[in-house]
């Protein structure tokens, strides 16, 4: 069950006009500066922001194609959207408010009212069930939000940045969660990101947008090793790696492994600045735990510095001054010596 | 400015307060200096009384039924966007608003009555008059209170947030689902003051229901027509009946004081 969408509108001072496919089992995100039409994207796909040309289709079903006049109401469409500001009903219970979706499916109000405190209980919500929204706190509140968009059975589900409204704090836990929940859904997920982050903790695949194009799209490390406009280099400005801490080791899927600090354990992304990258010609011998060697693949101006590519198992930015690179003679690639301390990896589990 | 220190400005101002507030208080000073407090319970009683305040009570709340049948859709449909078309309408619904009510009893009449346009039509083909019937005080007051209904309903309407209605809708729910379930909760509010407005206007019609539907007891002499024809035979009785519409009003006014005067 894919999703293609190809979504041509006009809306203030937007004039968006993106094409896209996303898979089921697959997440895609869209991120890109405030906007950049990325919440329109996905009102459009659920059918609540018209188009003036393109398609959307799901699986064999056409929900909107404007040259053959086909429109699908959102209602009929079957997309589970969970809203930046959560939308929950304030005059319904956070029960009620999950009940929502199977009423209008027409179970009836027990068996809707079950099936919600199932989906409640799942979420870790099932002592605010009779709370009124105003009563829950912004965690609580988009939980009840992502549980009542699964609970209607979506057969496509979008999230329009879910944890903007969230304080830094409750963040965390509710990224992990999001993640996990994201992950048991079989359908093709889109979410905008928020942040960088966000973005890589979740995503499959970015789409980048800005003033309504998708400027660059591809898989998480495509993005980071080419970032192709200023607005991706400084999104992407700093090293993003998923993988899993195990003993103070951080794992990476290409077989790389950097040492790092902290009590973190399992999924992690780690974040390492460019800035914090050395390099040498000849092995160090030093207090960093990590070092190694790596062949450079690209090096390239980014203003008054320079960033230097490397491959390998552990595939890295470096930020260095043009005199480094002349004086190491990097140009030329080859390989290089890498050095980072452990304490320059940050670890934000996910 | 000072706070702590009066000036002449401030002086003035609180004078002319006074003289206000003694405006709108001494009438029903008056009033209750007047009552015969003494048989006011018999008064109350009386069959008059009784017949009176029965019909008005039942004709202001079918003419407040109607303007909620009738009023509501019509709310919906000119909250639901604009244009000409809209504002027109809105000038001709509210337009009994600020008109004189004798006007709106007399073109009811013309509309309505025997020999109306309507009227001669409606008695010709379905034996069905409306003047001089309680059927027509609900139509009068109808005519007036509905205004007052619409226009507190369409504010509401306005200023419900439609987000709430999109995320309804991609949880399966189509336009009358969503109207139900969400819209109207959460416009209740306003609905209610709007009721409970057109109520009282409706239970203080006079003009346009004495000119359409005349003044029969116990038929379409209501409260303000019983006091009008009290004043004229009796004046204690028309202080007693009066007295009574002061404190329906009050009420009235003491139940939607969360809406009007929110506590701060």
């Amino acid at each position: 069950m894919t999703l293609n969408a190809k979504l041509v509108l006009r809306r203030g001072a937007l004039d968006l006009d993106v094409e896209f496919e996303v898979g089921a089992g697959e997440t895609l995100a869209l991120v890109g500066p405030n906007g950049a039409g990325k919440s329109t994207c996905l009102h459009a796909i659920a059918g609540l922001v018209p188009l003036s040309a393109g398609q959307v289709r799901l699986a064999g079903d056409v929900f909107d194609e404007p040259s053959r006049g086909v429109r699908v109401p959102a209602e009929a469409r079957g997309a589970g959207v969970v809203f930046q500001e959560h939308r929950l009903f304030p005059h319904l219970t956070a029960l009620d408010n999950t009940a929502y979706g199977l009423r209008c499916r027409g179970a009836a109000r027990s068996a809707a009212r079950a099936s919600a405190r199932a989906w409640l209980e799942r979420f870790g919500l099932g002592a605010v069930a009779e709370a009124l929204p105003r009563a829950l706190s912004g965690g609580q509140a988009q939980r009840v939000a992502l549980a009542r968009a699964l609970a209607a059975g979506p057969r496509l589900l979008l999230l329009d940045e879910p944890l903007a409204a969230v304080d830094a704090t409750a963040r965390l836990e509710l990224r992990r969660e999001l993640r996990a929940h994201m992950a048991s859904f079989a359908g093709p997920r889109i979410l905008v990101a928020h942040d960088a982050l966000d973005a890589f903790a979740f995503a499959d695949r970015i789409a980048v947008l800005e003033h309504g194009r998708i400027v660059q799209s591809g898989t998480v490390a495509e993005i980071c090793s080419r970032p192709r406009s200023r607005y991706v280099a400084d999104l992407v400005g700093t090293n993003l790696l998923r993988g899993v801490v195990e003993g103070g080791v951080l794992r990476l899927p290409g077989g790389g492994a950097l040492v790092v600090a902290g009590s973190a354990s399992g999924d992690v992304v780690a974040t390492v600045h460019p800035r914090a990258i050395a390099l040498f010609r000849q092995r160090p011998d030093g207090s960093p735990r990590n070092v190694w060697s790596a062949p450079i693949t690209f090096v390239e101006a980014a203003g008054d510095r320079m960033r230097v590519q490397l491959g390998g198992a552990v595939p890295l930015v470096a930020e260095v001054t043009p005199a480094a690179v002349a004086e190491l003679g990097l140009a030329r690639g080859g390989d290089v010596w890498v050095a980072i301390k452990a304490t320059e990896i940050a670890l934000d589990p996910i | 400015m000072n706070p702590t220190r009066r000036g002449p400005a401030d002086a003035a101002l609180l004078l002319l307060v006074s003289a206000v507030v003694a405006l709108f208080a001494l009438p029903l000073v008056g009033l209750a200096l007047r009552a015969p407090w003494g048989e006011l319970a018999a008064r109350l009683q009386s069959e008059t009384v009784r017949e009176a305040l029965w019909l008005s009570a039942w004709c202001a709340t079918a003419a407040t039924a109607c303007s909620l049948v009738l009023g509501l859709p019509v709310a919906v449909w000119l909250a639901a966007g604009a244009g000409p078309v809209r504002s027109a309408v809105r000038v001709l619904v509210t337009l009994p608003m600020v008109l004189p009510p004798v006007v709106g009893g007399i073109a009811l009449l013309v509309a309505f009555g025997r020999n109306g346009i309507v009227g001669a039509w409606l008695l010709q083909w379905f034996g069905i008059a409306l003047p001089f019937t309680s059927a027509g005080v609900v139509l009068a007051a109808t005519w007036v209170a509905m205004p007052f209904f619409v226009l507190t309903a369409e504010a509401g309407l306005r200023s419900f947030d439609r987000r709430f209605a999109d995320a309804a809708s991609t949880l399966g729910a189509g336009r009358w689902r969503t109207f139900r379930t969400v819209t109207l909760p959460l416009v209740l509010p306003s609905l209610r003051a709007g009721l409970v407005v057109a109520w009282a206007r409706a239970l203080g019609e006079f003009g346009a229901t004495i000119t359409f539907a005349g003044n029969l007891a116990g038929h379409t002499r209501t409260m303000p027509l019983a006091v009008y024809v009290a004043l004229e035979s009796e004046p204690e009785a028309a202080i007693v009946l009066s007295l009574l519409l002061v404190a329906l009003s009050a009420a009235l006014l003491f139940a939607l004081r969360d809406r009007w005067w929110p506590a701060r």
